[in-house]
């Protein structure tokens, strides 16, 4: 099978529609809707129990919704056509330990209705996109975390998906396997597959994300591309980051004096105009604080993520 | 089936173990002569006289019976032990020596038979240990028979005395005929002439005649091959099913589960075909089980083959689905493993397979077709022993066949808490 280039563009690969899901009293999702179009990655941030799983799951056809829609290239999520589109890439290592990787693609790819030359050809491109080709004969549970990470990622491709679900991926990976995994995923979306992908890594999402959505207590809160997020978040604002030397407690007066906030012994304050910093400083030597560095700079994602959410993306 | 492939314990415990279990109960039951077993029996002879003494070689001719009548020697050059008496008897039988023991009284040879009660006959001591049912019942039985044709001269004088009172007493001359046939048998019995203890196994021994003639099993050496090759293999084959389904415990564990059910596969189709794979399993078990049988142990295997492949595939399908649903009902392997075990060896022991259920009291026979163990050894036993035609096999075929429909059913029901959230 030859590697086949979609067309990246307006087509809309994944569709939402004011999703609710209910488990008790629980609201797990709550009126959620987005779009993912082919050949554009979209990144999914939330803390955990935010509902992304379950959107996900949602996504998948694995849970069943009180209210809203989901379809895949057009499909009912869960029907036969959507699944046969849609390619899920769980956190959990959900591969077959005792049998090789070969093995384990044949046995995805049967899952799919593959036989034949096609499921041969399926393994073949599978191995070779994941790099587990000299691999391939050897029993899943030897592999190195990193090629059980990239075999998990190869059995949710064996029937070419046009819409992948990334979750968190890249969870216990050593640094060079997670770059090696962001190749894999960079090349699926620039052969225009649509991607949603789920981390709780900020790097993550701005190398891979062409847009991301924010979601907390089952609702999108913001969504955009990592510019439009800062934007509409913070405007034209900076941020100043200071690390001193001196009583926390005093730090963390000061800090709350000029509608601060200190984390992991620095303090982070929202400026509009670089002249802003020297009183600040000039207050924090009244208080008898010893300066030790000083960074002004533009609001990341994190900073976003924090603001809008209150709580560390890895909390 | 690559993971079972190379998991070379599993494969051990598919498929040795089973076969060890069964070996060990075909040497110890499948023997080439009949089925009844032999009973030890102590006998003391405080009589020592001519009819005493022709009982007791009555009772040493009986096949059932290894008869003893003084303790073994300690070793070879050991002087050979005295006769038991009634005591040492007595003790040997506490001591498990023998389960029975016969003390024939002394002044038996006077008057040692008689017809009905109170008639004046000798009564002879039995002891027995109360754990062994059977050998006092079998010893009678043979005691009685053993006394009616071991002393045919006796049998005579006590008949005659009988009609000499109820015909109103012989003429001298009868008298003098009756007392020269008497001497005649009396010569004949000493020279060992007549059939007297002749053993159980011939025809015509004994008062009335009897012909012998076995419509079952008459051309088969060992009966109880086939039957523990069945109710081993039906045990093992449970153990094997419920193991095996339970790989879709580890499935839901691990998350392959749900990603399986992502795909094209739903759990109709996931399940229907583990059914299909564990039921190929179990009847390949029990091809090895049976082919094991046939080269060590001699069963007749090849000339069974359709009632075998037809009860093989019925067993198979219903223990397929016993392991279904037993891995569906629990959360965790360990829950599986210690539910499996329970249920499955009661099962086997109600349902025969660690025990012939004919032995058993008629509640526990009725209680035992409860189980998928009784439904597959009686359609063996149909197939192996009784070469009865597949036709006659309907009811068992019916009863698995339905049993494992109606639990792989049950077992769907109870899947769908993995189905959907």
């Amino acid at each position: 099978m030859t590697a086949s280039v979609q067309k990246a563009g307006t087509e809309t690969a994944l569709e939402v529609g004011r999703l609710v899901k209910r488990f008790g009293d629980l609201t797990a999702v709550d009126g959620v809707s987005l779009q993912v179009r082919a050949g554009e990655c979209l990144g999914l941030l939330g803390p955990n129990g935010a509902g992304k799983s379950t959107l996900i799951r949602s996504m998948v056809g694995r849970v069943i919704q009180d209210s809203g829609r989901v379809t895949v290239m057009g499909h009912e999520a869960g029907s036969t056509e959507a699944r046969l589109a849609l390619g899920w890439i769980p956190q959990e290592l959900s591969i077959y330990p005792r049998i090789s990787c070969r093995e384990n693609l044949g046995s995805f790819g049967r899952y799919y209705g593959l036989k034949g030359h096609a499921l041969k050809e399926a393994i073949a491109w599978c191995l070779h996109w994941a790099a587990l080709e000299e691999k391939q004969d050897d029993v899943a549970k030897t592999l190195s975390g990193g090629m059980k990470r990239r075999l998990n990622m190869a059995a949710g491709m064996m029937h070419r998906p046009k819409v992948v679900l990334f979750d968190e991926p890249t969870v216990g990976v050593d640094p060079q396997s997670r770059n090696r995994i962001f190749e894999m995923i960079e090349a699926l979306r620039d052969a225009g597959t649509a991607i949603v992908y789920t981390t709780h890594y900020m790097e993550e999402a701005e190398r891979l994300c062409d847009r991301i959505a924010i979601i907390d207590h089952g609702r999108i809160i913001a969504e955009g591309t990592k510019e439009e997020l800062v934007e509409k978040t913070f405007g034209r604002c900076s941020q100043v980051l200071a690390r001193f030397a001196g009583e926390t407690e005093a730090i963390e007066a000061w800090a709350k004096r000029h509608d601060g906030r200190v984390t992991h012994e620095t303090a982070e304050f929202t400026i509009e105009q670089a002249g802003e910093i020297a009183p600040l400083l000039d207050d924090a030597t009244k208080a008898g604080l010893e300066l030790v560095d000083v960074t002004l700079r533009r609001p990341n994602l994190e900073s976003v993520f924090l603001h809008l959410t209150g709580r560390e993306l890895r909390d | 089936m690559i993971a079972l492939k190379r998991d070379r314990g599993a494969l051990v415990l598919s498929f040795v173990l089973p076969l060890a279990f069964f070996s060990i109960f075909a040497v110890i039951f499948g023997r080439d002569n009949n089925t009844t077993p032999t009973v030890k029996l102590i006998v003391v002879d405080q009589d020592q006289s001519q009819a005493s003494r022709a009982l007791v070689k009555g009772l040493e001719d009986e096949t059932s019976l290894v008869v003893m009548t003084r303790p073994g020697a300690k070793s070879k050059n050991a002087p050979a032990p005295a006769d038991y008496t009634a005591a040492t008897a007595e003790t040997a039988v506490k001591a498990g020596v023998a389960p029975v023991a016969l003390i024939i009284p002394e002044g038996f040879g006077q008057h040692p038979i008689a017809f009905g009660p109170g008639a004046g006959g000798s009564t002879l001591e039995l002891l027995n240990d109360q754990s062994d049912a059977i050998a006092p019942q079998i010893v009678v039985g043979l005691l009685q028979k053993v006394a009616l044709t071991s002393m045919p001269s006796t049998m005579a004088d006590e008949g005659m005395k009988y009609a000499d009172k109820y015909v109103g007493g012989f003429t001298p001359a009868q008298k003098a005929k009756v007392d020269e046939g008497l001497q005649e048998l009396r010569k004949a019995e000493a020279d060992g002439k007549t059939n007297a203890g002749s053993g159980s196994n011939s025809a015509g021994a004994g008062i009335v005649a009897v012909n012998e003639r076995a419509v079952v099993g008459e051309n088969k050496k060992s009966p109880m091959i086939s039957f523990y090759a069945a109710a081993i293999g039906v045990m093992f084959l449970m153990f094997t099913a419920s193991g095996s389904a339970g790989a879709l415990l580890d499935e839901a564990e691990s998350g392959t589960l749900e990603r399986v059910l992502s795909t094209r596969v739903t759990m109709t189709k996931l399940l229907a075909g583990k059914l299909v794979f564990n039921t190929g399993l179990a009847f390949v078990q029990l091809v090895a089980m049976f082919l094991w049988g046939w080269a060590v142990f001699k069963l007749d295997f090849f000339s069974h083959l359709p009632g075998f492949a037809v009860m093989g595939l019925c067993t198979a399908f219903a223990v397929a689905a016993f392991g279904m649903l037993l891995a569906s009902l629990c959360h965790t392997r360990a829950q599986l493993g210690a539910l499996s075990t329970l249920v499955i060896l009661i099962m086997s022991s109600v349902g025969g397979s660690m025990f012939p259920r004919f032995l058993m009291p008629e509640s526990m026979q009725k209680a035992g077709l409860l189980t998928i163990n009784a439904w597959a050894i009686d359609g063996f036993e149909k197939v192996f022993w009784r070469d009865l035609p597949v036709t006659d096999l309907w009811p068992q075929v019916a009863v698995l066949v339905g049993v494992g429909v109606v639990l792989f059913l049950i077992a769907r029901r109870v899947a769908r808490r993995w189905e959907y959230a």
